[in-house]
């Protein structure tokens, strides 16, 4: 392709600059992080002693390790079971293919747009006549509903392109459709299966509104609900909010880092599909 | 008899294909039907998650809505008062205006800028500084929007990262406490949001634009075609799809963003950037109004379809 100097240092610049305007915050606010606790420092300055008590301090009083107990926990009943949900859904409208099954998709499809703050008054009432407010379940089991417009459009997506013939000669060989299901499809999804685990994680991890509503106590919400009520109780002591919100952000930062290009491509697919 | 017999040959061999074509169809039906019938259990589990937490309570929304409810007494039927209060009550409307206002920035700015930003980078997108910018510029997708909201009221605070940089060029007197602000609130909302969705509308461009055949620019090239020519001619039509897709995504973050305001603002100064996401809430759970909430979020959950259906047929219209 030809590409002129001048075009190419234009396009350059722009990226380092995009990118310093990407990661400076995440920079002030490591820096800030760093003052004494209590104190209203500048945006970018340098402490003359880094206070790296104050990450100890956070990691106490955001009760870190209840807070990750807990959004494993959330996601253990989150993930696992959508994944299984949906590829049963999603090989039976996009590879069987019954009477009705367009229609039935469709259906999915009109929620896959459905924006949460929709639906989230009956579901408090819901889950307060089922008991199960201020309890992980209050997170876990409307979230598996909420995921499923894309979780079964992904994998109907995916199952739509896979070839008849494969089933047709499983089934010459005496394959039921149940073993058929799950010696030859399911290990032919793992693509499509990881993507779609990587964004379910991600989407629960991350998720604020029902935690915010639904949950009370921080110590059984989510890493991103849980945030909320750090900043809630520690707003006004800066360096302290700092630390705790670095402290709850690595985990996410370093699964990101290890799988970045899974990551990159699911949510640039996940995006392109939905 | 054999008078018939000769007679109906032609006619009985047509018989004959229908009857095997006919049981070769009842048989290929009974086995799509044996199958259906699995195929529909398989499905059940999902509908059934689908069904109890998301269609179910859309129903009880829109019931809710019609009705004068505090959540514990029992509800009276207001018929669309509730409905016709979303536009006599300026802070209700205000709401929806300040969401749409936000499309501006949440929705064009992203867009734009990525749109421009994909298109000069386009030529060199597999060196070396593209690949890492590409992990960079992801980085706020994959953060929650909470932390984007802590972290930005900080730098927009009025001891923040963006004044010491405006002082640093001599702006003192634009300085402030840009989030306190009545006139610059919203604003600064939205430049929280193109920061978090920037990236993903970049990228996603980006790798639309590597998917264009390089031949049809060195054409255009070859025809004299300059970079704006070269831009509206050929990568701008053959981003449609793409282009849809982030106008999607980030209208809907826009329409109905929640988190983001909640922890930067909580709808202040004043009701300057309440979003209809967040007075939902306000009103549902703090001033107990569940009729008129519920009424709210029907209305957002309708503008969230009116906006996506339309850009889905433009989608659908250009594939065909």
């Amino acid at each position: 392709m030809i590409v002129s100097r001048r075009e190419r240092w234009l396009g350059q610049t722009l990226l380092v600059l995009l990118m310093l305007v990407t990661v400076m915050p995440f920079v002030s606010l490591f820096v800030t992080a760093l003052h004494a606790p209590g104190t209203y420092p500048a945006g970018l300055s340098w402490p003359e002693t880094p206070h790296w008590s104050n990450f100890l301090t956070a990691f106490q009083a955001a009760d870190m390790g209840s807070l990750l107990v807990s959004s494993v926990l959330i996601e253990i009943g989150v993930v696992p079971v959508s994944l299984l949900v949906a590829t049963l859904a999603g090989f039976a409208l996009g590879h069987l293919r019954p009477p009705g099954g367009r229609f039935i998709f469709i259906g999915f499809l009109l929620g896959l747009t459905l924006p949460f703050e929709g639906i989230i008054i009956p579901l408090y009432y819901q889950m307060r006549d089922l008991g199960l407010l201020n309890t992980r379940w209050a997170i876990v089991l409307p979230l598996i509903g909420l995921y499923m417009p894309f979780a079964v459009f992904w994998m109907r997506a995916h199952f739509i392109n896979m070839p008849e013939d494969i089933s047709e000669a499983a089934r010459i060989d005496g394959a039921s459709t149940w073993q058929m299901f799950w010696r030859i499809h399911v290990p032919l999804s793992m693509p499509a299966l990881s993507s779609l685990a990587i964004l379910l994680f991600l989407w629960t991890w991350n998720q604020f509104l029902l935690a915010v509503v639904l949950v009370d106590d921080p110590t059984q919400r989510t890493m991103a609900g849980a945030l909320g009520a750090f900043q809630g109780q520690w707003g006004t002591d800066i360096p302290l909010l700092c630390a705790g919100s670095l402290l709850i952000l690595t985990p996410t930062l370093i699964i990101f880092l290890v799988f970045q290009r899974r990551f990159v491509s699911a949510l640039l697919q996940g995006s392109l599909k939905g | 008899m054999a008078q018939r017999q000769t007679t109906d040959v032609p006619g009985r061999r047509e018989a004959v294909d229908r009857f095997t074509s006919d049981s070769r169809r009842r048989a290929l039906k009974a086995r799509r039907l044996r199958r259906g019938g699995l195929a529909l259990t398989l499905v059940v589990p999902a509908a059934l998650a689908y069904v109890l937490f998301v269609v179910r309570p859309i129903f009880l929304t829109i019931q809710y809505s019609f009705y004068d409810w505090d959540g514990v007494t029992p509800a009276t039927w207001v018929g669309a008062d509730n409905y016709a209060a979303l536009l006599r009550n300026p802070e209700l409307s205000g709401s929806i205006l300040n969401a749409f206002e936000l499309i501006i920035f949440f929705s064009f700015v992203p867009v734009a800028l990525g749109l421009f930003t994909a298109n000069t980078i386009r030529g060199f997108a597999t060196s070396r500084l593209a690949v890492v910018a590409r992990t960079v510029l992801f980085l706020p997708q994959i953060i929650p929007l909470v932390a984007a909201g802590i972290m930005w009221s900080w730098q927009l605070a009025t001891n923040g990262l963006v004044n010491q940089v405006l002082r640093l060029i001599g702006l003192d007197g634009v300085a402030r406490a840009w989030l306190g602000d009545f006139d610059t609130a919203l604003p600064a909302v939205g430049v929280i949001g193109a920061w978090v969705l920037f990236g993903l509308c970049m990228l996603l461009l980006l790798a639309g634009m590597t998917k264009i055949d390089p031949a049809l620019y060195e054409a255009a090239r070859i025809d004299g075609a300059g970079p704006f020519r070269e831009f509206f001619s050929i990568t701008l039509p053959s981003l449609r799809q793409e282009v849809v897709v982030c106008v999607t995504v980030t209208v809907i973050a826009a329409l109905a963003s929640f988190d983001i305001v909640y922890i930067a603002t909580q709808g202040g100064p004043g009701n300057s950037t309440l979003v209809p996401g967040l007075e939902i809430y306000y009103l549902a759970f703090f001033q107990r109004e569940v009729g008129q909430a519920s009424a709210l979020a029907v209305a957002l959950m309708v503008l969230v379809l009116a906006v996506v259906l339309p850009l889905q047929w433009i989608n659908r219209e250009g594939d065909s």
